[in-house]
């Protein structure tokens, strides 16, 4: 194989080969994290489409690949968001792509959030840092068919006000009709006027009605770990609680061994597993 | 179900009609008029199919065990291996096998039956590994080799892709193919259950591994039944040996004995009995077979070590906090030498590089341990930092939550796990500490 | 707001969820509903506890001296809430300064007088005690938490790995 040809339709069923999307922006959300847009319009397994929940692995030119939850609208897959957090080469790399610069995309991998099961339910939406990105297409989709949901409460709980993601949006969702949005901030200071304190403090604010509630949560660990305690001692089963779990991927799609959490593969079982399909697993450690 | 085929011996139904009920059958195996002739214990097998089939009553377990009986069995003087390894060459094969080297047998590109260690055999214990001289000159007479046949299927380091950047484009060239066409010479009855394990993994989920699948696709399977039993071989208790039952192209049983050295053959796939078309056999004599037959009975009597399966799985997702873990941890150096040597071991990572012009990039998978710190690493830290969480997570995976994920346990008994551990770690024994002091608490109730 | 009254909201307040009635008379004696504009000092860090209060509506901050750094705002306490436990513990003093950050409808109860009941009717004074270690139990936990600094270093969400 010495052929630099375009991509051709065997490509798009070797899952280890990226295709290439283009960089339309970068946004920068805050100090440290970014928002990069690509089109994927000009990829050639166009039209890309993807659910609520799902990831990709985005590959900077020689750098490396990374694994990314997509935190842009579904229902406009010609422009695909990845909030992602700069931390090492891979994501400095991305983080310094311009305008119609190319990147690798192999996806979207993994399971969605339950947006079907979700209608006619209230829902509950808790966030924890950049925990919120995997959840925003979600949160899209249903304020999309508002009149679809019952009613909708997103908490959101960050570092400090400066670590605070999308926040004009977070305005918006919060003026939507039964929708309320919280959020707490971890350190604030004088100038903040919201909440101080942990994500799992909110659940006082609001009321639950257990039976009629889904519940979808993505953070750090320890965040996901109270929050979910939190919500089945607020009378939510197991099997009303949604999760999406993190663990090093390699591959995506099952074959590199690096994200299984017991039995499961976090990268095509998840990462979104219902509570109860992995809750005796996170009680154990370093599984 | 050779009895049956005894039972049903005296009964004749003319040969015509067998030939419709197998083309009925859709079988696989279709032979035509003069290679039924030509083969006495196809018509004692048609004869029999033939009858179940009208009895309603299924003896076979699957379509493989349907074509064991089926399959012709031959005789192959020793003295004509060397037709088999040519026959597969000129069918276009690369054949690999066991050969000499290091002071020990590993696979690899076998030209002719001179390569083959004859007369060698090895002693393998936990943590040992020695070549032993034999007075015979037997080809086979050995056990698992340090290395499996992954190597070849999955090699160690694949190249996944090239990408080149020119100007503002980038041009991506898939590697992750495979245009090998292997031929496996001397495979071992747990290692192509071996096989089967890792087509699960890379080729029947959603997701694919095309390189290992079209590897895959153009393998030719010699299975080679054991005559010998190696200390750390427990083939027998996960049920994959130490005879090739079916899933081979052709399998060979050694015989040598009374001066006499043959191979009872047997053809698998109509593509196994095509390329032993092609090397002089003769019939064998029921004799014969009985002495093959005779011989695997004898090594699975030789086989000491016991792997206890029953309720296995559920046994250690019980356990997970079982206080022996503990125990293996200050025994086990977490070197990955046991993930190495697994035949079905199967996780990687990748590497990426760029050449100095930084035009050029690359992509290669290469062979991971779950016992590197690396493997778990995330951003926020290590989610199996101690020795005790990465045994674990190996055991446990490998023999149970293995089961959950591929519907198969991850182990086929080969022992390479026990015999390279540099500290003699025996994973038999760990199940069984593990099942003991279970039994114990279970009674202490 | 006449006594009774008081008593009938009061125990709509989560702190006093399913409290006896005997027990939330003797509550409702020491006890006065008020209201404090935004911008409100409440206490101040190093004064006498003399009161807690029962949030209804509104948030009020804590605030510590982080000397060069200022007051750090280390808390809120909104609606359903429990603000302060000074009044409990020996020797009686706030130990942060706290704001009403927008008008704020509470509960306040007078200390001394709870103090009085607490010595002077145990069963009284272990439910108000059980109560209070609840509170407090909830709120180490949110500060462990909060310690953990989770999201520091350690994001969640896919792929911030690399």
């Amino acid at each position: 194989m010495t052929e630099f040809a375009p991509q051709t339709e065997e490509l798009l069923h070797g899952y280890m080969i990226p295709s290439l999307a283009t960089v339309r922006r970068i946004v920068w959300e805050t100090d440290d994290t970014f928002t990069l847009l690509l089109d994927t319009t000009q990829m050639n397994d166009s039209p890309y489409s993807f659910m609520p929940g799902q990831f990709n692995m985005i590959y900077a030119f020689g750098t490396g690949e990374s694994a990314v939850s997509i935190s842009s609208d579904p229902a406009k897959p010609g422009l695909l968001g990845h909030t992602i957090h700069r931390v090492g080469s891979v994501t400095s790399s991305l983080s310094r792509l311009k305008r119609g610069s190319l990147v690798g995309l192999r996806g979207p991998f993994g399971s969605a959030w339950p947006l079907e099961e979700a209608v006619g339910k209230d829902i509950c939406i808790a966030a924890g840092g950049i925990g919120l990105a995997p959840l925003r297409p979600i949160i899209y989709s249903l304020v999309r068919k508002r009149e679809l949901y019952g009613r909708i409460v997103i908490l959101y709980g960050a570092r400090s006000p400066l670590d605070l993601l999308y926040r004009v949006e977070l305005e918006q969702w919060n003026k939507l009709p039964n929708t309320e949005v919280i959020v707490t901030v971890d350190r604030g200071d004088s100038t903040w006027k919201g909440h101080i304190g942990v994500v799992t403090n909110l659940f006082s604010y609001i009321k639950l009605d257990s039976e009629s509630t889904i519940a979808m949560v993505c953070g750090p660990e320890v965040m996901m770990k109270y929050t979910v305690e939190e919500l089945q001692r607020r009378g939510l089963s197991q099997e009303r609680i949604f999760v999406s779990m993190e663990r090093n991927m390699k591959c995506g799609i099952g074959l590199c061994g690096h994200c299984q959490f017991g039995p499961k593969f976090i990268c095509k079982d998840g990462p979104v597993f219902r509570l109860n399909e992995v809750y005796q697993l996170t009680e154990k450690k370093e599984l | 179900m050779y009895s049956r085929v005894e039972e049903l011996n005296s009964r004749r139904i003319p040969l015509a009609k067998m030939q419709a009920v197998i083309i009925g059958l859709r079988c696989l195996f279709v032979p035509h008029e003069s290679h039924i002739r030509r083969q006495a214990m196809c018509l004692q097998s048609d004869l029999t199919l033939h009858i179940i089939w009208h009895s309603h009553c299924r003896v076979w377990r699957d379509k493989n065990d349907f074509l064991h009986i089926m399959n012709n069995t031959s005789k192959l003087e020793a003295s004509n291996l060397q037709q088999l390894l040519t026959a597969l060459q000129r069918s276009g094969y690369t054949t690999v096998g066991p050969i000499l080297r290091d002071d020990a047998i590993v696979y690899d590109k076998l030209d002719s039956v001179n390569d083959l260690p004859v007369g060698w055999s090895d002693e393998q214990s936990p943590a040992n590994y020695r070549l032993t001289k034999q007075s015979g000159a037997s080809y086979f007479n050995f056990n698992a080799a340090p290395q499996s046949w992954k190597r070849f299927l999955y090699p160690p380091v694949r190249k996944l892709f090239t990408i080149r950047k020119d100007g503002k484009s980038l041009g991506i060239s898939n590697e992750n193919t495979d245009d090998m066409k292997y031929a496996f010479v001397g495979v071992r009855p747990c290692e192509l259950s071996a096989i089967l394990i890792q087509d699960e993994v890379f080729q029947a989920g959603k997701y694919r591994d095309d390189a290992y699948s079209a590897a895959r696709r153009n393998l030719f399977i010699v299975a080679v039944n054991c005559t010998t039993a190696g200390g750390t071989c427990f083939c027998s208790s996960m049920k994959t040996g130490p005879e090739a039952k079916n899933n081979f192209d052709i399998s060979l049983t050694e015989v040598l004995r009374d001066g006499r050295h043959f191979f009872i053959v047997k053809a698998g796939t109509e593509l196994g009995a095509s390329v032993m078309d092609l090397v002089e056999t003769s019939a064998a004599s029921p004799q014969e077979v009985a002495t093959a037959d005779a011989i695997m009975r004898q090594t699975e009597s030789r086989i000491t070590k016991k792997m206890e399966t029953d309720g296995l799985p559920a046994l250690l997702a019980e356990n997970l906090e079982h206080p022996h873990w503990d125990d293996v941890a200050k025994r086990c150096l977490t070197c990955g030498n046991c993930t190495m040597v697994c035949p079905t071991c199967f996780c990687s990572t990748v590497e990426d590089t760029t050449d100095l012009s930084g035009q050029n990039a690359e992509r290669f998978r290469r062979w991971d341990s779950c016992f590197t710190v690396d493997f778990s690493k995330v951003a926020g830290g290590n989610f199996r930092m101690s020795t005790k969480s990465r045994y674990r997570q190996w055991l446990t995976h490998k023999l149970s939550s293995w089961v959950d994920q591929f519907g198969v346990s991850g182990c086929v008994g080969c022992g390479r796990c026990i015999t390279w551990c540099p500290v003699g770690i025996d994973l038999t024994a760990e199940v069984q500490a593990i099942r003991g002091t279970e039994t114990q608490q279970r009674k202490g109730d | 707001m006449e006594p009774q009254d008081l008593t009938e909201s009061l125990h709509k307040h989560p702190f006093l969820n399913n409290m006896n009635e005997e027990l939330l008379k003797t509550l409702t004696s020491c006890a006065s509903n008020i209201v404090l504009p935004e911008g409100e000092r409440l206490f101040k860090e190093g004064e006498d506890a003399k009161t807690f209060y029962l949030i209804r509506s509104g948030r009020i901050a804590l605030e510590l001296p982080g000397g060069e750094r200022g007051m750090i705002r280390i808390q809120t306490v909104g609606p359903g809430e429990v603000l302060g436990w000074s009044w409990i513990i020996s020797p009686y003093r706030w130990h942060f300064d706290a704001y009403a950050l927008e008008r704020v409808h509470a509960f306040a109860i007078d200390a001394t007088c709870l103090r009085t009941k607490c010595e002077t009717d145990y069963h009284f004074g272990y439910e108000m005690l059980r109560r209070f270690s609840e509170v407090l139990e909830r709120r180490l936990e949110a500060t462990r938490l909060q310690l953990l600094d989770v999201y520091g270093n350690a994001p969640g969400g896919r792929g911030e790995n690399y």
